[in-house]
């Protein structure tokens, strides 16, 4: 199981399992279906060492409509059922799909703590700000204010951040996309794929039942231009419709300031370049929100490190021989009874 | 030869137990008794008590005597009894740290109801200590620590040297804290190294008193204090004066000193385990006979621990452990090591169980093997952490949401735990099933010798994964186990989806159809039923198949009923002795065996389980005879509701019919 196979030449739609997908019409898991199999499809993975791991929630119903392994799980609990199969084949490549809800509520330990361990996992959060298999209540990503069945007058609670979250936790890589952006997201999966290590990628996902267009101040045609800026490792900063604009560090303070080229003496070497291996940079980045400053996308830190599965499981032997074990149960101290 | 010792073995534990490999120790067999004991009074079984500050190195010293004990041809068993804090202040009660070892000339089952003799090392461990010594038992006690201060911080008003107290027993009252002063004076230790012997000077009067060898100790301390040989002397003086204090001075009539002859042991080769390393190497080497790596998620919790402890060394075994963040990831990450092709396991106590039982209903849903294992403590919620009790059983058989079914098993004794993880594993791939084991406090932490079998001759059950993907479906399943086939991912061919959610018989799909679910629900039922077929017919342990009454036990009640009925025999009382490792499914022929019995008593460390269990299933009007005080029975409890039921009575504390 071990020995490397040459790459598949599946194309995406040879990832697509027979089964019909019900997700509403016009829901934002749509595409990120599509755009998971168009990744697979480049990166020469084969149906029978990919799994996909999930937990509860509408993004959950994902392993059921992919050809590959798939195991959907309970409530919260992927990333653990998934470190326990690494744990069992670390040859395998393993996916993990989860929810602002599965993710950020319920699983948040599990969350936490498969990342700090860094299991080589990549772990996609559909973050759709909202519960949606249970009918629309308010998740922990809901802004607040967010009027819902179980917040009628609107959220109270300060919403959290999932890539702060991740990188808090001791993610080595951390990355965002949005459901309907085609190319950055594949581009995104499969640097998350090739990353080792426990890769987090939060991709915005539109449900057009009960959030609908919850992104569009940064997602909507005429916003996303000046509104997202897709970060590129030693590239300066740069967004806006004809990348004019720039972020650069606010003289003589820790923070981040937007500014126009040719404006106020601003040239292009005074914006900042994007240094992928930074985690104060990354958490800067994460922490932009539109209107003030743009949405960050794409790879915002990617540093590895040594791999869990790597560390705990180690080369596995073959099971024991009886002599060995033999020898095992006679460690210490033993004493013969003679007849 | 010896090449390591495992953490936390048994009668080693204290601090610094060096390993045990000298020429009298490793592979040592035993000379012929000795034979003339001329002034010794010879027992038939003895049980003795060491009791002291947790810094007294009571472990230690009741680690040796045991050592010794099993070297001079004894059976035995032994129970630690920790303080429930980690440092309590010294001379308090409840830092109060004991050591009890039951020795004989004759099969040994518990560690003992009461001591005939104990030892203390200070006044909170009399006064911790002394209601449990039997009758006219003896006490040794330091009369150097029965100072004003010592007094008070063990909460004595009066002297209890003085007071009446002791009247009831015998007693030697030394002072062996100076005694050890003098005999180590030599060695130019600290006042403070110095005391530290006096474990040693009184262990060398009890080996005195009961004619043990003092040389597999002596060896054991020039190895312990290799680098710090004045030490090394010092202790090895201070046990030599205790026994010459005993070979020489003047004891009270009535103390010759003992001899307990050897017991008529199985010949083999032997070691001392306790029920929590006993699972864990069981659990390894059942993991080998399926021919499987195990993953073993464990979060620590008392009493469980000790498997994770003594797993986590044990990688080149094909043994990977995880502390997990939480009771649920572990549970879930064994389930995922399963469905990845090893046999996943988790271990807890009762409230961590609770914590993973929706995972253990995605292991039933998701028909993947699966041992789960609950050493039992006294609860409910946190309860006694330390305590044991066996009141687990109803959350084993059915504490899940929905129709959820899986095996319950439980292990008897600290040895028998071996079997019983290699039972789990082996029903657990055989039947694609969770197994529940079911230890508890008292036997993870007691000890006994166990004749070591090798592993050659036990029969391998390897498995066999699904690689065919003609006729392929994930819920395929064998016409005689009903076990559905396990493909694991890395097969070509086999893609395939499990989960939670109800699946159809026939393709595995997702399906809501209500006569699937039917058909689903029963077929989980039925095939975890069927594990029966793998049960062999139940038998008396001791007694006739039919008879006025039988005791009916489960798990580490076995040692007590044991006992108390091979006596009760002996004296030509009409009683049986029945005792359950399969509790779910139970044995095909338990109701009929049950149906030859006029009275069916079951004695539980709980309010009447195993005693529900049997009435419901079987509608026999069994009676319960529970305890529920953090200590397991004693054999004269049994005995005594034995003699009760026998003469047409109900005992004390019965749950029965009436309730
Ligand atoms: S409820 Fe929302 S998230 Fe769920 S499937 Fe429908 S649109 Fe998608």
């Amino acid at each position: 199981m071990n020995v490397l196979a040459p790459p598949s030449t599946l194309k995406p739609q040879d990832f697509a399992s027979d089964q019909e997908v019900r997700w509403c019409p016009g829901c934002g898991d749509y595409a990120i279906l599509k755009a998971v199999q168009k990744a697979l499809a480049e990166i020469g993975a084969r149906t029978e060492d990919t799994v996909f791991v999930s937990g509860i929630g509408c993004s959950s119903r994902f392993p059921y409509y992919m050809s590959t392994y798939g195991f959907h799980t309970i409530h919260g609990r992927a990333p653990a059922v998934a470190t326990g199969l690494k744990l069992a084949n670390p040859a395998l490549d393993v996916w993990v799909v989860t929810g602002d809800g599965d993710g950020l509520s319920i699983g948040g330990n599990h969350l936490l703590h498969v990342l700090r361990r860094n299991v080589d996992l990549q772990i996609l959060l559909f973050n759709n700000e909202i519960y949606g298999l249970t009918k629309g209540q308010s998740s922990p990503t809901s802004r607040i204010g967010t009027r819902s069945p179980s917040t009628p007058t609107g959220s109270v609670e300060s919403p959290v951040s999932p890539p702060l979250f991740a990188l808090g936790a001791g993610a080595r890589f951390v990355a965002r996309a949005v459901d309907t952006q085609m190319k950055p997201l594949v581009a995104v999966l499969k640097r998350a794929h090739a990353h080792r290590g426990a890769s987090f990628v939060e991709i915005f996902q539109n449900c057009i039942v009960y959030n609908d267009a919850v992104f569009d101040a940064f997602t909507a045609k005429d916003a996303a231009a000046d509104n997202q800026i897709e970060v590129v490792h030693g590239e300066p900063l740069l967004f806006g419709r004809d990348k004019r604009r720039g972020l650069r560090l606010r003289p003589g303070r820790l923070e981040l300031e937007a500014v126009t080229i040719g404006e106020d003496g601003v040239g292009i070497d005074d914006i900042l370049r994007h240094d992928e291996t930074s985690c104060v940079l990354a958490g800067m980045l994460a922490a932009m929100a539109p209107p003030r400053l743009p949405m960050a996308l794409g790879v915002l830190y990617c540093d590895p490190a040594a791999r869990f599965e790597s560390v705990a499981a180690g080369d596995q032997a073959a099971p024991p021989a009886p002599e060995a074990l033999n020898a095992l149960l006679r460690r210490g101290h033993t004493w013969t009874i003679a007849d | 030869m010896v090449s390591a010792q495992l953490a936390a073995a048994p009668w080693n534990s204290g601090s610094g137990f060096g390993t045990f490999m000298s020429s009298i120790s490793t592979a040592t067999t035993l000379p012929a008794p000795s034979g003339v004991h001329a002034q010794r009074q010879a027992l038939e079984s003895a049980v003795v008590r060491f009791a002291g500050d947790s810094g007294d190195g009571i472990q230690v010293t009741g680690g040796r005597f045991a050592e010794a004990t099993a070297l001079s041809g004894n059976d035995l068993a032994t129970f630690p009894d920790f303080p429930a804090e980690i440092r309590a202040p010294a001379g308090t009660t409840y830092g109060v740290s004991a050591f009890q070892i039951n020795f004989g000339a004759r099969q040994i089952l518990t560690s003992g109801d009461a001591p005939d003799t104990l030892v203390a090392f200070n006044p909170a461990a009399l006064k911790v200590e002394l209601a449990d010594l039997k009758a006219g038992g003896l006490v040794i006690l330091d009369t150097g620590s029965f100072n004003e201060r010592g007094l008070r911080k063990a909460g004595y008003v009066a002297n209890p040297l003085d007071d009446g107290t002791l009247d009831a027993y015998r007693t030697l009252r030394l002072d062996i804290s100076q005694l050890t002063l003098d005999a180590v004076k030599p060695f130019g230790l600290s006042q403070k190294e110095a005391l530290r012997c006096k474990n040693m000077w009184a262990l060398g009067l009890v080996y005195w008193l009961y004619d043990r060898d003092r040389r597999p100790t002596l060896a054991w301390l020039q190895r312990k204090f290799a680098a710090r040989p004045e030490l090394a002397e010092a202790n090895t003086a201070a046990l030599n004066a205790g026994h010459a204090f005993g070979e020489t001075a003047e004891l009270p009539p009535g103390l010759p000193g003992f001899v307990v002859d050897r017991a008529p042991i199985a010949p083999g080769l032997y070691r001392a385990i306790t029920g929590g390393e006993a699972l864990a190497l069981g659990l390894v080497v059942g993991a080998s006979l399926a021919g499987l790596p195990m993953v073993f998620g464990s979060y620590p919790i008392t009493p469980a621990s000790p498997i994770l402890h003594t797993l986590a060394g044990l990688r080149q075994f094909g043994v990977i452990t995880l502390q997990a963040e939480d009771e649920i990831a572990a549970v879930c990450a064994a389930i995922g090591a399963s469905y990845g092709g090893a046999i996943g396991v988790t271990s807890s106590s009762g409230p961590g169980i609770a914590l993973k039982t929706e995972a253990i209903g995605l292991a039933i849903a998701a028909e993947l093997p699966l041992v789960v294992i609950n050493t039992q403590r006294a609860g409910p919620s946190t309860g006694m952490p330390t305590k044991t009790e066996q009141s687990d059983l109803y959350q084993a058989v059915f504490g899940r949401n929905a129709d959820s079914p899986l095996v319950v098993l439980a292990a008897r004794s600290p040895a028998d735990c071996f079997d019983t993880a290699i039972e789990a594993v082996r029903i657990a791939t055989r039947y694609m099933t969770p197994v529940m084991v079911l230890s508890d406090g008292y036997i993870a932490n007691a000890s006994q010798p166990w004749r070591i079998p090798d592993v050659a001759t036990l029969e391998p059950f390897p498995v066999r994964f699904r690689t065919e993907a003609d006729g392929f479906q994930p819920y395929l399943r064998d016409l005689e186990t009903l076990a559905r086939n396990w493909a694991v991912p890395g097969t070509p061919g086999l893609e395939h989806r499990v989960g939670g959610l109800e699946k159809d018989y026939d393709t595995g799909h997702i399906s809501y159809d209500p006569a699937n679910h039917q058909r689903m629900t029963e077929v989980r039922r039925d095939k975890v039923a069927g594990v029966v077929r793998d049960i062999p017919p139940l038998r008396p342990e001791n007694g006739n198949e039919s008879g006025p009454l039988a005791i009916v036990g489960w798990g580490s009640t076995y040692g007590p009923i044991a006992r108390a009925v091979t006596v009760l025999r002996a004296e030509g009382l009409d009683v049986a002795h029945v005792h359950l490792r399969h509790l779910w499914p139970l044995p095909a022929n338990l109701g009929e065996l049950l149906g030859g019995y006029d009275r069916i008593l079951v004695p539980e460390m709980n309010t009447g389980q195993l005693l529900t269990l049997l009435r419901s299933t079987f509608l026999v009007p069994a009676e319960g005879l529970n305890k529920v005080s953090g200590q397991p029975f004693k054999v004269h409890e049994i005995e005594a509701a034995v003699r009760t039921c026998l003469a047409g009575q109900r005992p004390q504390g019965l749950q029965g019919t009436n309730r």
